[in-house]
């Protein structure tokens, strides 16, 4: 005999479109092109890092988890965790000693996500604050960004990697400060970081371009590692994960603002499209701004939002301390994301012409 | 503003526009569109309940046993609101019962139970053929008379909508149905165009609109071309094929995709100049007036993965569900949902034995698997899918959260009252959150907040009303006091000897109590004789408290050991606690035995009897704390003139009776706690005694003395319970 | 030195003009309130039990406002706790079980055939709600009745009873029949 359901459920009674563990996931799979450009680039180190951080992800929020007395595998089933780590991993330096990895996650985690009330009450976007803190507390293991490795002399290999970052050599004993020596001796950075520096020395623009750190249209690699976001990005825009707002805002603004900047002062400022393809810019539009929690939730307020986190990208770089100012800018952005909310409240229907 | 031509002009222009959000999920129409419409067999049974339609029942006018024909009026309508049920077919009344509603709640209301005598034979039909000619007056109250609701849903009553109290430009008839697997409306239009047309001349003589749109989703090809053939030579009637999206049908979103104007809040359509009717309600109408046969079946499809052969049928009001799904073949999956309407605002059927009612489009049986039901709720990750698909612009996740609160302010600032429940929200939720529940429980808070509010304001005012007529009293009353008090001094003043019968009555009274405790005393503590001399000599009001703990820790220790309850013993002992009772020492039962003689009737009697009987029962069990009876004998005597004696009786008693009632609950409760709650009660008791003066504040002190030992009593109890 | 100064300056004009400006404000966009003791009545449930040891409402209300415990009213239960904790500004607690606990709504109900007409529960109830003369049977008004509990105790033959209210606001959220099988 069969039996008629007896759970009361009130309409609708069918749901269609991804669920929240899907969305999740969908984000970390969209990673990957700019996950294995990044690989391809940088090296195993990449990938040590992204298992590290993942781990330590599901195993922070499984303490937080058993000990505020919540389902434990339902909620890692959610992807959420997985994400965050796995967004720091890619932030981080590839060869970054593991104990940052390992503070940058948990406090992620346990700090921002669930001391905050679990996914979904976190009032800043995790991954961001987890490398914010890193970036303060350790700046120089935080700026150790390898060159590229078709630009290094010496080979990583995969052990070297892990290696690396558990003892802070590779298996030959290479130290990573000396594999950061390129092929002329001088310690090599990020392009981001390079160009700061330059400028700060008094070079024109065109002139430190001319480094082979530097490729066509960002650095070297990185306008790649970019491109492979913004792939990963568009996919999300398809899959209908993520809304146009938010990416489109970040980078007309980041656009307009550096091409305002460019066409005053082409002797100081990156190229447009320089700057659209170096650091982690499509990172950021695509899958930091975007995350849904942190940033605005409605149309006027994600286009806000957007444009907001834009132009604080563009200060930090131009005038601010760090070469790259995407974490900062998304977490000054998401601390006004109430205000921005409540003040772009869509108007209800049949309240037209009303106050 | 447009003005009131260009509204006209853009309708006849045929411009669209569209709603914010919405959804395409997929329909599942072909289904049940493909064959004609067929008719239901009759059922043996069938269940009008009185109530279809919002607003007041009419009044029953038959009963159980009458014998009644097809299209009989069952109820007469009230004022205002209100409409009437017909029978569906012939039959007999077998009951009137509450029986299970077509509703979410299935909260069961007066239904009708109409056995069906299998012929089906109808009343005479009651036409009005020359319509044309007729006062809307009597057209409406056709309407009225022959339970004409509308059927798309909500079941307004459609003689109100039909008689607008202003200048309508634009009827539109709602055709959308854009609620998945529904098929009710499309398969009517195709094949009763001509008829719905009849109807909808009927509403154009009535509400006498400048122009009249009939609204069809463009899902529905057949329906369109069958209504386009119908109406080339109506020149006030266009055909309007809106794109398919839901809830397109929904009246404020019909009115914006044809008009590109909103109904401002808190109005209605026709304050903008617009009526809406439901398609099959145009049907309704013209067989109410041209055939002259009232609303007793409508179209209903029965459609679903788990119905084998589903289809559209003419249903008779008040057959059961049950019927219908024999009748179409339900082959039943695991756990099988069963919903009345459609999947998106449709509600679970419960009970099988549900009837169909005049709003009942649809009975659907999905598949889990086509149709997957909601799973676990998450928590909101405020991607705001759910904002960007609400049809009215409204924030769920934010009034997700303040539902959630229950913070009511809130709440009507981000407008929850003008979610229409469309459930497109949760329906995207990638959470998988049942947001559409947690509004509508909100809405119902807020309603019985408003309410509460309504009542609590009234008992206030009525609170304040009567402290201020108490206030009063008691000044009158003192003014008295105050006049008698003169006139007894002056009197006293002439004779001496009143004073000296005053006094040898208080000495007597004196002696009586005494006497009267210690016997009491004795009868209640067997065990104990050393209670009686300090009993006797019960001078000041401490030794009376001490007493009266003693002798209550005796007690418990007493109905422990002996493991009966106090009152049965006390009962079983001898007559003479109901010897000390039938002394009078209680304001009840004198008052009581002194009506005796004058009440005439032995009824009466014998009722005052019962009330004795009863008062001293209860008189008995109280009597477990003698002492306390002597309280208030003694203030009785104490003091006889003074009239507010009463108030301070009923003080005491209730101190006496919460007391008593605390004793007993104690009694039922472990004995370790015992000792210290019979501890607990003394003080208050002698404080009561010792500050016995008269003052209205006393008064009120006593009162709440009184409930906070009644409360303490309580949670003792459930102290007790707990250990 | 001169910098100083001026450092000092600046601070001493900013402290006069943000100092004007917030008393203006508090001036010209001042809010009309309420006296405190009519908001803390208006958030009661004027039941008036007395539950909470206090004669009725209103006198609670004074007492609230005059710095007693906000949790004390049991039949307005944590709903009002934490509406007056919103009010006065403080932490909501639970309900103080010493004055009772939460229950659901009830009204009174005199069993009339057994009344025997004393008038003692008219004169107990707060709010005037039962209808009545002496040695006649009495009744409740149901819609009056704040259901307080104190026209119980008094009544010698004990005929009252506190009946749940029937609540006609279906909540959307239990059963309200049983399921039944299909085929
Ligand atoms: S149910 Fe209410 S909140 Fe949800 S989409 Fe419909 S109108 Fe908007
Ligand atoms: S769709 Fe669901 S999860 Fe997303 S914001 Fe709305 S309620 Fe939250
Ligand atoms: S306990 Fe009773 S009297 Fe006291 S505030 Fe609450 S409802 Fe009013
Ligand atoms: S009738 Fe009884 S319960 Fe109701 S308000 Fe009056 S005294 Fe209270």
């Amino acid at each position: 005999m069969k039996r008629l359901t007896n759970l009361f459920v009130s309409s609708p009674h069918s749901r269609a479109g991804l669920t929240t563990n899907q969305v999740m996931r969908a984000v970390c799979y969209a990673c990957l092109p700019g996950v294995a450009a990044q690989v391809y680039f940088f090296g195993w180190g990449v990938m040590v890092q992204i298992f590290l951080c993942i781990l330590v992800a599901l195993i922070s929020e499984a303490i937080i988890l058993t000990l505020r007395e919540k389902p434990v595998r339902a909620t890692l089933a959610d992807g959420s965790a997985m994400l965050t780590g796995l967004l720091i991993a890619v932030s981080i330096p590839p060869l970054a000693p593991w104990w940052i990895s390992v503070i940058g996650v948990s406090f992620a985690i346990i700090i921002v996500k669930q001391l905050y009330g679990g996914l979904g009450f976190n009032l800043f976007n995790p991954a961001m604050a987890g490398y914010v803190v890193l970036l303060i507390s350790f700046p120089v293991a935080m700026t150790n960004w390898m060159p590229v490795q078709q630009l290094m002399t010496y080979d990583i290999s995969l052990l070297d990697s892990i290696a690396a970052v558990f003892t802070d050599f590779t298996q030959d004993g290479y130290s990573v400060t000396q594999l950061r020596m390129a092929v002329d001796g001088i310690t090599m950075a990020t392009p981001l970081d390079n160009f700061k520096t330059q400028i700060d020395l008094g070079l024109t623009a065109s002139e430190i371009t001319n480094s082979p750190i530097y490729g066509q249209y960002g650095g070297t690699g990185w306008e790649w590692v970019n491109l492979g976001y913004l792939v990963g990005g568009l996919l999300l825009l398809k899959q209908g994960v993520i809304r146009w707002h938010i990416p489109l805002a970040v980078i007309a603004s980041l656009f307009t603002l550096t091409l305002i900047s460019y066409s005053i002062t082409p002797d100081l400022t990156l190229t447009p499209m320089a700057t659209l393809f170096s650091g982690a810019t499509m990172f950021a539009a695509f899958f930091i701004a975007t995350d849904p929690i942190s940033s605005s939730t409605t149309i006027k307020g994600r286009l806000i939002f957007g444009a907001i986190v834009g132009a604080l990208i563009f200060m930090i770089r131009e005038w601010g301390g760090y070469p790259d100012g995407v974490a900062f800018a998304v977490l000054l952005a998401n601390l006004g994301v109430p205000l921005i909310d409540y003040y772009t409240k869509p108007t209800v229907y049949g309240h037209k012409g009303k106050a | 503003m447009h003005s009131e031509l260009s509204l006209i002009e853009q309708m006849r222009s045929g411009k669209l526009w569209d709603i914010p959000g919405g959804i395409h999920p997929p329909e599942r129409k072909s289904l049940s569109n493909t064959s004609p419409i067929d008719i239901a067999p009759l059922s043996p049974i069938y269940y009008v309940p009185i109530k279809q339609h919002i607003g007041n029942e009419g009044d029953l006018i038959v009963s159980v046993g009458d014998r009644v024909l097809a299209g009989q009026p069952l109820t007469n309508p009230k004022e205002g609101l209100s409409l009437p049920v017909h029978a569906p077919t012939s039959g007999l009344i077998k009951d009137i019962i509450l029986h299970v509603s077509a509703h979410p709640s299935g909260k069961p209301e007066t239904t009708v139970v109409l056995e069906s005598d299998g012929e089906n034979i109808a009343i005479a039909n009651q036409p009005i053929p020359d319509w044309q000619n007729k006062p809307n007056s009597e057209l409406i109250a056709h309407l009225k008379s022959m339970g004409i609701a509308g059927l798309g849903g909500a079941g307004f009553p459609t003689y109100i909508k039909a008689n607008p109290t202003k200048n309508v430009e634009l009827l539109i008839i709602n055709a959308v149905e854009c609620e998945p697997y529904i098929t009710a409306d499309d398969v009517l239009m195709r094949h009763y165009a001509q008829e719905i047309i009849q109807g909808i001349e009927v509403l154009q003589h009535m509400v006498k609109p400048e122009l009249v749109v009939i609204a069809i989703e463009d899902n529905k090809p057949e329906a369109i071309s069958a209504i386009e053939k119908v109406i080339v030579d109506h020149k006030h009637i266009e055909v309007r094929v809106v794109p398919t999206k839901y809830p397109s049908g929904g009246e404020k979103q019909l009115i914006q995709i044809l008009t590109g104007l909103e109904v401002p809040n808190q109005s209605i359509p026709a304050d903008i100049g617009i009526v809406m009717q439901n398609i099959g309600t145009c049907f309704a109408i013209k067989k109410a007036v041209i055939d002259g046969e009232a609303l007793i079946e409508r179209v209903v499809t029965i459609t679903g993965e788990s119905i084998s052969r589903p289809q559209n049928l003419w249903v008779k009001l008040g057959a059961p569900i049950s019927d219908l799904l024999t009748h179409c073949g339900l082959v039943p999956e695991q756990d099988q949902r069963l919903i009345m309407g459609g999947p998106m605002m449709g509600f679970n059927i419960m009970d099988i034995m549900m009837p169909v009612v005049k709003s009942t489009n649809c009975i659907l049986a999905p598949s889990e698997y086509l149709l997957p039901s909601r799973g676990v709720e998450q928590a909101c990750i405020r991607c705001s899918l759910c904002a960007d698909a609400c049809p009215v612009n409204l924030l769920p996740q934010q009034l997700l959260w303040f539902s959630k609160a229950k913070d009511h302010d809130k709440l009507e600032e981000y407008n929850l009252a003008d979610c229409i429940e469309c459930g497109v929200c949760s329906y995207v939720c990638p959470s998988q959150i049942p947001l559409v529940q947690y509004y509508r429980t909100s809405k119902v808070e807020i309603k019985q907040a408003k309410e509460d509010k309504i009542k609590s304001d009234k008992a206030k005012e009525r609170f304040e009303a009567r402290q201020e007529r108490l206030e009063r009293d008691k000044q009158a009353r003192l003014q008295r006091h105050k006049e008698s008090a003169e006139k007894r001094k002056k009197a006293l003043e002439k004779d001496n000897s009143a004073k000296d019968k005053i006094a040898a009555a208080l000495a007597r009274a004196k002696a009586k109590k005494n006497e009267l405790a210690g016997t009491t005393a004795e009868v209640e503590n067997k065990t104990s004789e050393a209670n009686i001399p300090e009993v006797k000599t019960t001078d000041t009001q401490d030794r009376v408290a001490a007493a009266i703990a003693r002798a209550k820790a005796k007690k418990q220790q007493a109905a422990l050991n002996s493991d009966e309850t106090k009152p049965d013993k006390t009962r079983t002992d001898d007559t003479k606690p109901k010897d000390i009772k039938a002394k009078g020492t209680e304001v009840v039962e004198e008052k009581v035995q002194t009506t005796e003689p004058v009440s005439a009737e032995q009824a009466k009697k014998d009722k005052v009897a019962a009330a004795i009987a009863r008062a001293k029962a209860k008189k008995l069990k109280e009597a477990v704390e003698p002492a306390v009876s002597n309280v208030e004998e003694k203030e009785q005597t104490s003091d006889p003139v003074s009239a507010e004696q009463v108030k301070k009786d009923k003080v005491a008693a209730a101190i006496a009776r919460a007391k008593a009632k605390k004793l007993k609950e104690t009694n039922e409760t472990e004995p370790k706690t015992d000792n210290t709650s019979s501890e607990s009660i003394v003080p208050p008791v002698s404080e009561q005694m010792s500050t016995d003066s008269k003052t209205p504040e006393q008064i009120k002190k006593d009162k709440v003395a009184a409930a906070i030992a009644r409360a303490k009593a309580k949670k003792q109890k459930d102290q007790g319970e707990q250990k | 030195m001169y910098t100083l100064l001026i450092a000092l300056g600046a601070l001493v004009a900013l402290t006069i003009i943000f100092g004007a400006v917030l008393g203006f404000a508090s001036v010209k966009f001042k809010v009309e309130a309420d006296p405190l003791v009519e908001q803390i009545d208006n958030l009661l449930p004027q039941t008036q039990c007395g539950q909470c040891g206090y004669p009725g409402c209103k006198p609670y209300a004074e007492a609230i406002a005059n710095g007693d415990d906000i949790n004390k009213c049991p039949p307005g239960g944590e709903a009002t706790i934490k509406q007056l904790a919103d009010l006065m500004g403080v932490d909501a607690k639970p309900l103080d079980s010493a004055h009772g606990e939460e229950d659901v709504k009830k009204v009174a109900f005199i069993r009339e055939d057994e009344c025997i007409g004393c008038t003692k529960c008219i004169q107990a109830c707060p709010v005037d709600a039962i209808m009545g003369a002496s040695k006649v049977m009495h009744t409740v008004i149901i819609d009056e009745c704040t259901g307080c509990d104190l026209c119980v105790e008094p009544c010698p033959v004990d005929c009252i009873d506190m009946v749940p209210l029937n609540d006609t606001n279906w909540k959307w959220d239990t059963l309200a029949i049983p399921v039944k099988n299909v085929n």
